[in-house]
């Protein structure tokens, strides 16, 4: 099975990549072409260009606040944690579709609640929707939000198992919680970070359902990331030999991405 | 060190000083975390609030200014509209096979395998391994187009199956078992061979029962991950019969002019299901110790 639904698609994903395949029809064989034409491609650049920026706000957005969220809910000062811990929960249970409406429902340029609140505090409303920038950060936010409470439980979990006589030993030699936090959660954690950090940048990097709900990509096609360049040539243009090659880059990306990201982690366990 | 704390000597009363003046002390800090806390809670649940209690205002009251939080003639119309409007029935029917299934094969196959790397030792389990390792590399979504072409070529196209069946492998329910039947003492299987079980009654009477968390844990997972799905659905299902909820809501989202007052219903209706299961089981996924299955 593994071998038939990964295996399979990949090495005929390799070989369709150097032809001009269209789905139908036999598969010429055109070498080299489909990447020259490929790194020539303009819109190939801006979708790639728009999920690298996507990534790298939703990756340290996503780690900040689930691990925030995490402390507070693992924390002994905090109250209410049973009914915070489920709200919480709500964002991941919603699927990126749904989420998707909420966002535009919330961010709506005419109708949407922020920029009526925004006229209502004295401020000018917003071009959420045609403004590029302003779409690709309210889709940061919405991911973020979505994203927050699986990467929280993992930790949760990983708070759990640092072991509380640091704590109690830190405590005794007066250290303050900014100094506990620092030198002892943050070490403790660290096989955590690393996973949240790389699922993080996998899943942003293939990001579709919630920006094709919230704007579709838009205006226009200014928010078009690699998966829905890689869908639309490849479904709606019915180009699979082109859309092959561009999943091929993506998955170099990625596979260095996560090279570096474990290289990055393992210098950093030496050193320790 | 905290051994030291245990060997001085103190009093009870004046422990008790110590502690209510230690109480006092971190009043302010309590205030603090809980007021962030709460705050991050606000902003997590906002949208959600605004979202469903817009959901029940006539359509009318939807863009009327000034907005108000609660609706002043609440009415169900975007709901009854959305769910006689729409094929409902149908998509949920499919989106709840289309979980089930896969969540109850996913689960069966990722004890299977997880146990399998656990407990035996072998080349291939190995290299095994080191595939499923490599499958979190390359998630569907990356080769959407060659998957699609196997599918396809498999004669799933526009069938559930085409969509079940890829689904069913996940490497994170693999190592969620192969951690857990890690933990297991090999006495336990040495003993149940001595009393001749075969290896199959071995998994099927004593390793599955005794998993059984790690089992609700994934499979609650499994099925959120199946009930939310879209782009994999998407491509594999052409026939409207055979939709999805995620597609079939999709396409109100994509329309010229949407309808927010239908659209609105059918988003809550479509994640209706969700919340109320994970408001049954949450107590299991918050429980789990999901690092054990991935940390590896």
């Amino acid at each position: 099975m593994f071998a038939l639904f990964f295996v399979w698609p990949a090495a005929i994903g390799l070989y369709y990549s150097f032809t001009s395949y269209t789905g139908v029809g036999p598969a010429r064989f055109v070498g080299l072409d489909n990447y020259t034409s490929l790194f020539a491609d303009s819109s190939f650049y801006a979708a790639l260009t728009r999920t690298l920026l996507f990534t790298l706000m939703v990756v340290p957005a996503t780690y900040v606040v689930s691990l925030l969220s995490a402390v507070l809910l693992t924390s002994e000062y905090t109250r209410g944690k049973t009914v915070a811990r489920v709200i919480f929960f709500v964002p991941w249970l919603i699927s990126p579709i749904v989420a998707g409406v909420i966002w535009r429902w919330l961010f709506g340029e005419n109708f949407g609640l922020v920029n009526y609140l925004l006229l209502q505090v004295g401020l000018h409303e917003v071009a959420w929707q045609s403004n590029g920038n302003l779409s690709l950060i309210i889709v940061v936010i919405a991911s973020t939000w979505g994203s927050t409470a699986f990467t929280m439980l993992l930790f949760i979990a990983a708070l759990k198992s640092v072991p509380k006589s640091y704590y109690e030993a830190a405590a005794l030699d007066g250290a303050g919680p900014w100094h506990k936090f620092r030198y002892i959660t943050l070490p403790g954690i660290a096989p955590t970070s690393f996973i949240v950090v790389l699922l993080g940048t996998i899943g942003a990097m293939k990001e579709y359902a919630l920006i094709q709900a919230l704007n579709g990509g838009g205006p226009g096609s200014e928010n078009n990331l690699i998966v829905q360049y890689i869908y639309r040539t490849g479904f709606e243009r019915a180009q699979i030999g082109y859309a092959s090659a561009a999943s091929f880059v993506l998955l170099l990306i990625l596979m260095v991405i996560a090279l570096v990201q474990m290289l990055v982690n393992r210098r950093m366990e030496a050193n320790r | 060190m905290s051994a030291t704390t245990a060997q001085r000597p103190s009093p009870s009363a004046q422990r008790k000083a110590a502690q209510r003046s230690r109480r006092r002390a971190e009043a302010p800090r309590t205030l603090g975390a809980t007021a962030v806390l709460w705050l991050l809670v606000v902003v997590y649940g906002v949208p959600v609030a605004w979202f469903v209690l817009s959901s029940i205002k006539p359509a009318g009251e939807l863009f009327s200014y000034p907005l108000t939080l609660f609706s002043k003639q609440p009415t169900l119309a975007g709901y009854s509209q959305a769910w006689t409007q729409f094929d409902f029935y149908r998509y949920f029917g499919n989106t709840l096979l289309v979980a089930t299934i896969t969540t109850v094969l996913t689960v069966i196959a990722s004890a299977a395998a997880g146990y399998a790397l656990a407990k035996y030792r072998s080349w291939w389990l190995s290299a095994f391994a080191v595939c499923v390792i490599a499958t979190t590399m390359l998630p569907t979504e990356v080769i959407l187009s060659p998957s699609f072409l196997v599918v396809r070529d498999l004669g799933l196209y526009n069938h559930l199956a085409g969509v079940i069946v890829p689904s069913i492998l996940t490497a994170t329910g693999v190592f969620m078992f192969r951690q857990f039947f890690t933990t297991v003492p090999d006495e336990l299987l040495e003993a149940a061979r001595i009393d001749g079980s075969s290896e199959l009654q071995t998994f099927f009477r004593i390793m599955l029962p005794i998993s059984r968390p790690i089992m609700i844990t994934l499979a609650i997972f499994s099925f959120q991950w199946r009930w939310n799905d879209y782009i994999w659905p998407l491509i594999v299902l052409n026939d409207p019969k055979q939709y999805t909820l995620q597609i079939a809501l999709q396409s109100i989202v994509g329309a010229e002019n949407v309808n927010w007052s239908v659209l609105l219903g059918a988003s809550v209706i479509s994640m209706a299901p969700l919340v109320l299961l994970y408001l049954v089981f949450q107590r299991y996924v918050m429980s789990a110790d999901l690092n054990a299955g991935l940390k590896d």
